[in-house]
């Protein structure tokens, strides 16, 4: 809105062309900026500058921009999504910064995911975790009716948390060891939590957690950054459970 | 041409039961001779990549984002409605039928409708058998909620996102075909053009959008489950990447397009605050079980902090008018009370767009927690956007752009007027007539998804021979070449404006002159204005970079010039209806703010022709008949 004071700021955000090439940080002044932005829209105004004068805009992976779909991906001021509590970047408003600021902006930086080009990350791997047994082995048509198996509140509710995650990645981006453990921890619970994901509950885990191992990510040394950068606010407590179910996994 | 949806006939308790029966088969064997492409990864391409594999067919599926599970379906916050009748309300599938058709203003094929409500109650069964982690009770049964145009309780949901619950369902089950090898997927890969072959979609024409190079795959069969076009309206709730491209290209192969004017414009979410905005968030109808919506009865409140102004001051106009459905009248009547009410003056917040949806009533009654424990993420998104606490003050709501009921014209069978070009999804036309209800677009997406395809795409592929066409055809060839002439076209141009800046000002024209209310005249405004900023696009635009690298401008170049395109389609349809219904309002058609149907004379699908670049479209009608439901004015009082 017109009457709101506006901001300028600098931005030191990295770039780089191409998977193999070596990149760098580059300057740029971000000018007119409201509290009401999003940072989305704040970078959005960036580009439009760029392209006016020529120059290529700054590349980033965003869709939903209501914080759901997981594909924004921005570690700012060295913290997943900026920082702010359960938020992505595309949530994180310019409210948050003041007149004057130099923001730093950087890709998810981790082992698993390669660069792709300036802010925009390879996270194949994510889908690669899932993929090795993040569902139940049901058929389409021919299942029970929904209420036939009761699944108490309680027990539904924490099902849930463990579902909420969005799998952009911040969790893997935030970690000193770039693990994937929160991710898979929390799909893990969520299926062994239900009855329904019972009965696979310890190949699930084990394919689960090799191919974890397998794509590149890091092990857990209870950092709990994870937990701080998942912007689905995403507990510790399922890697807990992720590593009880692998150990019942081994004793079967 | 009068079209014929092939609708089977006798009575509609049968229809379904009966075409699966007559439906030819594949048999197991001969399933994986068959290749099958699906474009778009969401309930609906999603359900279909999954279960097309399950079944034994060569299934290759395509998204633009970076994982198949970040499709826009993911953002669908409130539920996903079934007859299952579990709180005993009187719910059954016929009232599901009912309720669909007349909250679809009785332009909705019967048929469809039915089968949709028919299926919606194994939707559920099978995703809790995928883990979906609906809302249950204390005692573990599934629980209701209620929503807009529906005087029972059908709605299962999963806390404020069940679709991204839903969608991590079908995820979950297509990662599992994945791994199983038959399923093949290409993630950020943007389909560009339909390959048509001798009429029969024989594959598609895909650009890398990581490398930038021209893939081509042949099929037997091609799905589009691409989504819907509102972003037309450049602000709107769908994700940026939400785009007519798909569809308009199929278009322009042949496929007709229904019902391109039917849009639906949500009534609750939050208002636009600057013109850098780049998109509109919604806030899901299931608020309105318990928020309620008003407006200040006096102009000069307008400007006061709400808790100001008294109870006998304010306006609970959807409470007054529809005294039955109150704050759950359908979205179509909400989202027309609420500018009604800004339009005389009386709606609060910047610019008079916006009007209250007040929780203080629930909070008294149930208290804080459990509005907390109902709505918590919602508050929170809300909270994020606007710095404002919507627990002590009312939030602010205005309508936005939210989803197409129009769509590619397809037959019973989910099949196109090309033979192999099927459309699934928001992508097709077919079960919300001019207004969908809150809670049926998830219905939809996975009832064509596992329900409804893997079928009908069996009938079609038994009459026809496997692997016909290979890649290495000549319409490939030329396909590739169009599609990489048109990338270059935008790259060459190099002119002064940038194609955001032509995505707002034909989204500011739609908004404007064919939004939630639509005149002859500003239709016809449109209709001059749109092919001269098209025009000027083709001389003006600015695209840097080059095409054979990731480049998001070019990207959005091809789906700012397809909506160029569209926009004027869909003013054109806009303007031969004279009639208002659902999402369609002409303003000369009322009766008292109330849409007037024009049974007699547009009781009809209108689909239209492509002829050529600049050239008039030729409209083709499917006449709708109504032998169970019948034809009366929508009355929600």
């Amino acid at each position: 809105m017109s009457d709101h004071k506006t901001m300028t700021l600098t931005l030191i955000v990295w770039r780089q062309k191409k998977a193999n090439d070596p990149g760098k940080f580059e300057t740029y002044t971000a000018k007119n900026i409201t509290e009401h932005h999003s940072f989305l829209e704040m970078l959005d105004c960036v580009n439009e500058d760029l392209i006016h004068t020529g120059k290529d805009p700054i590349v980033f992976d965003h869709d939903c921009r209501e914080g759901i779909c997981g594909m924004c991906s921005q570690v700012i001021n060295g913290a997943p999504h900026g920082g702010q509590d359960r938020t992505t970047v595309c949530q994180l408003h310019m409210r948050k910064f003041k007149d004057g600021d130099t923001i730093y902006i950087e890709p998810w930086r981790a082992r698993a995911f390669p660069i792709i080009r300036d802010l925009i990350v390879d996270r194949s791997a994510l889908d690669k975790i899932i993929q090795a047994g993040g569902y139940t082995s049901c058929h389409t048509g021919g299942v029970a009716d929904g209420n036939a198996i009761l699944i108490p509140k309680p027990v539904a509710d924490e099902a849930m948390d463990a579902a909420e995650c969005v799998g952009c990645g911040a969790c893997v981006a935030g970690c000193p060891n770039g693990s994937a453990m929160l991710f898979t921890g929390a799909k893990v619970s969520q299926l062994a939590i239900l009855p329904q994901g019972k009965g696979e509950a310890a190949t699930r885990v084990k394919n689960m957690t090799n191919t974890m191992t397998e794509c590149g990510f890091g092990n857990c040394s209870n950092h709990y950054e994870c937990m701080a950068a998942c912007p689905k606010g995403i507990n510790v407590k399922f890697i807990a459970r992720m590593n009880r179910e692998f150990i019942k996994a081994l004793i079967v | 041409m009068i079209l014929d949806g092939k609708c089977p006939t006798g009575p509609i308790e049968q229809t379904w039961d009966k075409h699966r029966f007559d439906l030819k088969l594949v048999n197991p064997a001969n399933k994986r001779k068959y290749n099958v492409i699906v474009v778009g990864t969401g309930l609906a391409g999603g359900a279909a990549a999954a279960s097309l594999g399950e079944l034994g067919y060569n299934v290759q599926a395509f998204c633009y984002q970076d994982s198949p599970r970040r499709a826009h379906s993911i953002a669908a916050q409130g539920g996903i409605n079934a007859a299952k009748n579990y709180p005993n309300d009187g719910d059954s599938i016929y009232r599901l039928f009912y309720d669909t058709i007349k909250g679809g203003d009785f332009r909705a094929r019967e048929a469809d409708v039915w089968r949709l409500a028919q299926v919606s109650n194994n939707i559920i069964d099978q995703c809790v058998a995928q883990g979906v982690p609906f809302g249950r009770d204390y005692a573990g049964y599934l629980d209701n909620r209620s929503f807009g145009g529906a005087q029972v309780s059908r709605t299962f949901f999963a806390r404020g996102q069940t679709g991204q619950q839903l969608l991590l369902g079908a995820y979950s089950a297509l990662s599992r075909q994945i791994k199983l090898g038959s399923v093949k997927m290409y993630d950020r890969r943007e389909m560009l053009d339909l390959v048509v072959v001798d009429g029969v979609a024989r594959g598609i024409t895909v650009r890398n959008l990581v490398t930038g190079e021209m893939e081509s795959y042949a099929a037997d069969a091609v799905c589009l489950a691409t989504g819907g076009y509102v972003n037309v309206f450049y602000l709107s709730t769908n994700a940026m990447g939400c785009s007519v491209t798909a569809n308009w290209k199929a278009h322009k192969k042949g496929a007709f397009f229904a019902n391109p004017c039917y849009t639906q414009i949500h009534p609750t979410c939050i208002p636009q605050a600057g013109d850098y905005q780049s998109k509109l968030t919604l806030m899901s109808e299931s608020l309105r079980n318990d928020g309620r919506v008003w407006v200040p009865k006096k102009k000069e409140d307008c400007s006061k902090h709400p808790a100001e102004i008294a109870e006998d001051d304010r306006d609970y106009y959807l409470e007054r008018k529809y005294p039955s459905y109150g704050n759950l009248a359908p979205r179509d009547i909400a989202s027309r009370a609420a500018k009604e009410q800004c339009d005389d003056g009386r709606g609060v917040g910047p610019g008079g767009r916006g009007v209250y949806l007040d929780f203080e009533d629930s909070i008294k009654r149930l208290g804080e927690d459990t509005i907390r424990e109902r709505y918590g993420n919602l508050f929170e998104m809300y909270e994020k956007i606007t710095d404002e606490n919507g627990y002590k003050r009312p939030m602010r709501m205005y309508p936005a752009p939210h989803y197409s009921m129009g769509g590619l014209w397809v037959d019973y069978n989910l099949m196109s007027n090309i033979p192999g070009l099927f459309v699934l999804g928001e992508a097709n036309f077919s079960v919300h007539g001019a207004n969908r209800l809150g809670a049926s677009a998830l219905m939809q997406g996975l009832a064509d998804g596992y329900f409804v395809i893997p079928y009908t795409i069996g009938g079609y592929l038994a009459t026809v021979k496997p692997g016909q066409v290979k890649t290495d055809h000549a319409e490939f060839k030329k396909s590739t070449e169009d599609v990489t002439a048109e990338q270059n076209k935008y790259l060459s141009i190099n002119g002064k404006k940038t194609v955001f800046e032509f995505m707002r000002e034909v989204g500011g024209l739609m908004w404007e002159n064919c939004g939630m209310a639509r005149t002859k005249e500003s239709l016809e405004t449109n209709l001059k204005k749109i092919p001269a900023l098209r025009e000027e696009f083709w001389k003006n635009v600015k695209v840097t970079g080059s095409g054979s690298e990731l480049n998001q401008q070019l990207e959005n170049a091809g789906r700012t010039a397809d909506f160029l395109e569209f926009s004027e389609l869909m003013c054109r349809d806009a303007l031969h209806r004279n009639e208002s219904c659902g999402g369609h309002f002409r303003s000369e058609f009322q009766d008292a703010g109330e849409a007037q149907r024009d049974d007699v004379n547009f009781c009809y699908v209108g689909a239209w022709e492509y002829k050529g670049d600049n050239k008039t479209p030729e409209l083709h009608k499917e006449p709708l008949k109504f032998d169970n439901v019948h034809l009366a004015v929508r009355s929600y009082k």
